[in-house]
């Protein structure tokens, strides 16, 4: 049996792996040295690498991400972290303006080969301005790859692909899932970006997710199991790019289809992924595609209240159940 | 403003003191060949043949020559949106910028980025930028990959007076001086953030060397519209950063001849004011340290006249030259080459 880790070690892991291999890989942000991170997702960091390698900066996320893009746009593999990802808010000009279009508007003469790491998601009572998972946000701006891993040996295998990545890579870690445990990742292990992955199979309905949604999707597939309906689980792991090609297969096996997104309805991701099914897939449906998603409200502090709020295993079940019923 | 560093071309006439005379005619035809090329570029846009918008630099020819006869070939430069001048100082021809001005296939960035984003990367001219403030980052970044590769680089940022009231002006200084990065922050100060006198909205009197000692950065206030002035200055700071002293905040003041943009006749500038700082046009002010170094007209006059047939012909040529190529517009988004968002 293989050894587990958590997913917190996991990023802590999975930067290790390529600041080793790779002497341009370099790691900046806020309290991410010898402190180990917020969350000691860098636990380990500037005891292994030094400070040469592993950069505590001042609050300023405007200067984390364009000290990042300087870096990366001559020579450097930055890694950049932005402790919460609501804080994207506070550096949104390098999100939305800076680093995606470079490459583009010099007409390809410049490459940004960097990640952005961020801690995203709700469910540990944070409120409403540490609790936002805000893959959307990032999925309107063209030139980001979108990361969101939702296991350790994810984790590990999509840093390497983000760090070795020639394009900029928004990397989402869920905060929901730090302290989850499962297997480790062999050495060398390399998980490609835009692969998504059949977390479980089954023949009535697919449930797409992502990140914190995929160990949702997981538990209502065991509720469904119980009232004998044979859930697939689609582990998204990345918006873009993104691979509907696994998603439409899928629905071609269950011709039903439900996604399960922690963001609000409108504007979510999900909302791509149900377009494209219905202008590429409507012939495989035999019933409508469902949207689970977070209310439109801001995250409440109570978890009484943000229970409400967020999508469940049971709200996935049950939607599941009428759909298979239609 | 340190009155030494004011003092008039013909005061010093030793004064090119360090530089050759052949230095200084160099200087002053890179300044030349800027000045008739944002001139052409004024003309391209009045007539129809320049979209969008042109931000001119014609008067701040100075302080983009002068810093980059101080800095070596490998170092790097990230302007703004009023960034001709400092494409072209760093080696762009004036028939590539205006290309792209004009929405050639020949243009520096193949007509995907325009006036606002001249970028000629193979120079270390790392881009101009269109949202205030945001280079200087991304300035301080290059430094600080430069520090960590040993290269002995510097980066330097070129800013408006505009825009020492963002953040990201303060993040970048201050992450800069902790840090000790070999950066330099200029700013290009002309006294008008856009529309607005800076001092109507900045309480201090020089808004980017005033902001400077709270950040532990030292910083001097220069002569933005005299060449050797503003070289000397820079090479002093490069050497400084290069030897691991960190930032300096250069403050140099200077003044458009055109509006802010397009067609802005600057209307709200005061008549006197204008006419105070075109008596002090950084090409009238290299001419006359010419003549204080004993350099014949002629060699002046032909400078100006070589100047004048490179941009005649670059607007001839980028008039003559194919429009971008449709595939462009789904390339180079990614690193492949590629646009895809699907796999």
């Amino acid at each position: 049996m293989a050894d587990l880790i958590t997913y917190r070690e996991a990023v802590a892991e999975g930067l290790a792996r390529e600041l080793r291999r790779d002497s341009s890989v370099v790691c900046l942000g806020e309290d991410i040295g010898a402190a180990g991170g917020v969350f000691k997702t860098t636990a380990g960091l500037f005891a292994e690498f030094g400070k040469e390698r592993v950069w505590d900066t001042p609050i300023s996320e405007q200067a984390i991400l364009g000290v990042a893009m300087g870096a990366a746009m001559t020579g450097m593999r930055p890694v950049a972290e932005i402790m919460f990802s609501d804080f994207f808010a506070c550096c949104w000009d390098y999100l939305a303006n800076e680093i995606p279009k470079m490459r583009y508007m010099t007409g390809g003469q410049v490459t940004v080969p960097l990640v952005v790491r961020t801690a995203n998601g709700g469910g540990l009572g944070f409120g409403a301005q540490h609790s936002q998972a805000v893959e959307n946000w990032t999925l309107t701006i063209p030139g980001l790859k979108i990361a969101a891993p939702s296991n350790p040996a994810d984790v590990i295998g999509m840093m390497a692909a983000a760090i070795r990545s020639d394009d900029p890579v928004v990397f989402f870690e869920h905060k929901g899932l730090f302290a989850s445990r499962g297997p480790t990742a062999p050495e060398g292990h390399l998980v490609e970006l835009g692969r998504a992955a059949v977390a479980r199979e089954g023949t009535d309905v697919t449930l797409v997710a992502l990140a914190a949604t995929v160990p949702m999707a997981l538990a209502a597939a065991d509720l469904l199991a119980a009232d004998g309906i044979s859930a697939e689980v689609i582990d998204l792991r990345c918006l873009v790019p993104l691979d509907m090609g696994c998603v439409l297969g899928s629905v071609e096996r269950t011709s039903r289809l439900i996604i399960v997104e922690e963001n609000p309805y409108q504007g979510g991701w999900g909302a791509t992924v149900a377009s494209i099914v219905a202008d590429e897939g409507f012939e495989l449906l035999d019933a409508p595609i469902r949207r689970i998603t977070a209310a439109c409200v801001p995250l409440p502090f109570a978890d009484a209240l943000e229970r409400l709020v967020i999508p469940s295993a049971a709200g996935v079940a049950d939607t599941a159940r009428s759909l298979v019923a239609y | 403003m340190e009155t030494d560093t004011l003092g008039s071309a013909a005061d010093d006439s030793a004064g090119v003191a360090g530089t050759g005379t052949g230095e200084l005619l160099g200087l002053y035809e890179q300044m030349a060949l800027i000045r008739r090329t944002e001139q052409a570029a004024h003309k391209l846009f009045l007539a129809g043949l320049v979209k969008g918008t042109t931000h001119l630099a014609a008067g701040h020819e100075a302080v983009a020559v002068g810093a980059s006869a101080a800095l070596r070939p490998d170092d790097y430069v990230f302007a703004t949106y009023r960034g001709h001048h400092h494409a072209m100082a760093r080696g762009a021809t004036p028939e590539e910028c205006l290309a792209e001005l004009m929405s050639k296939g020949t243009g520096l960035c193949k007509a995907k980025g325009g006036s606002m984003h001249l970028t000629k990367a193979s120079a270390g001219m790392l881009g101009s930028y269109a949202i205030v403030g945001a280079h200087l980052p991304m300035a301080a970044g290059a430094a600080w990959s430069a520090r960590l590769r040993g290269s002995g680089q510097v980066a330097v940022a070129f800013f408006g007076d505009g825009a020492t009231n963002i953040g990201a002006f303060h993040e970048a200084l201050n992450i800069a001086a902790v840090w000790a990065l070999p950066v330099l922050f200029i700013c290009e100060n002309n006294l008008y953030m856009e529309y607005t006198p800076i001092g109507d909205v900045t309480a201090v009197a020089n808004p980017a060397a005033d902001r400077a000692p709270g950040y532990g950065i030292p910083a001097d206030v220069i002569d933005g519209n005299d060449v050797v002035v503003v070289r000397d200055a820079v090479a002093a700071a490069a050497e400084l950063a290069r030897s691991g002293g960190g930032p300096t905040v250069l403050e140099a003041l200077t003044y458009r001849h055109f509006g802010h943009s397009r067609t802005d006749d600057g209307a709200y500038r005061p008549a006197e004011e204008v006419e105070r700082w075109l008596r002090r046009d950084p090409l009238e002010l290299a001419r006359a340290r010419l003549e204080a170094s004993g350099v014949p007209a002629d060699s002046v006059t032909a400078a100006d006249q070589r100047a004048e047939r490179v941009v005649a012909d670059a607007v001839a040529a980028a008039k003559a030259a194919p429009g971008p190529d449709p595939a462009d517009a789904l390339t180079d988004v990614w690193a492949d080459g590629g646009s895809a968002w699907r796999t």
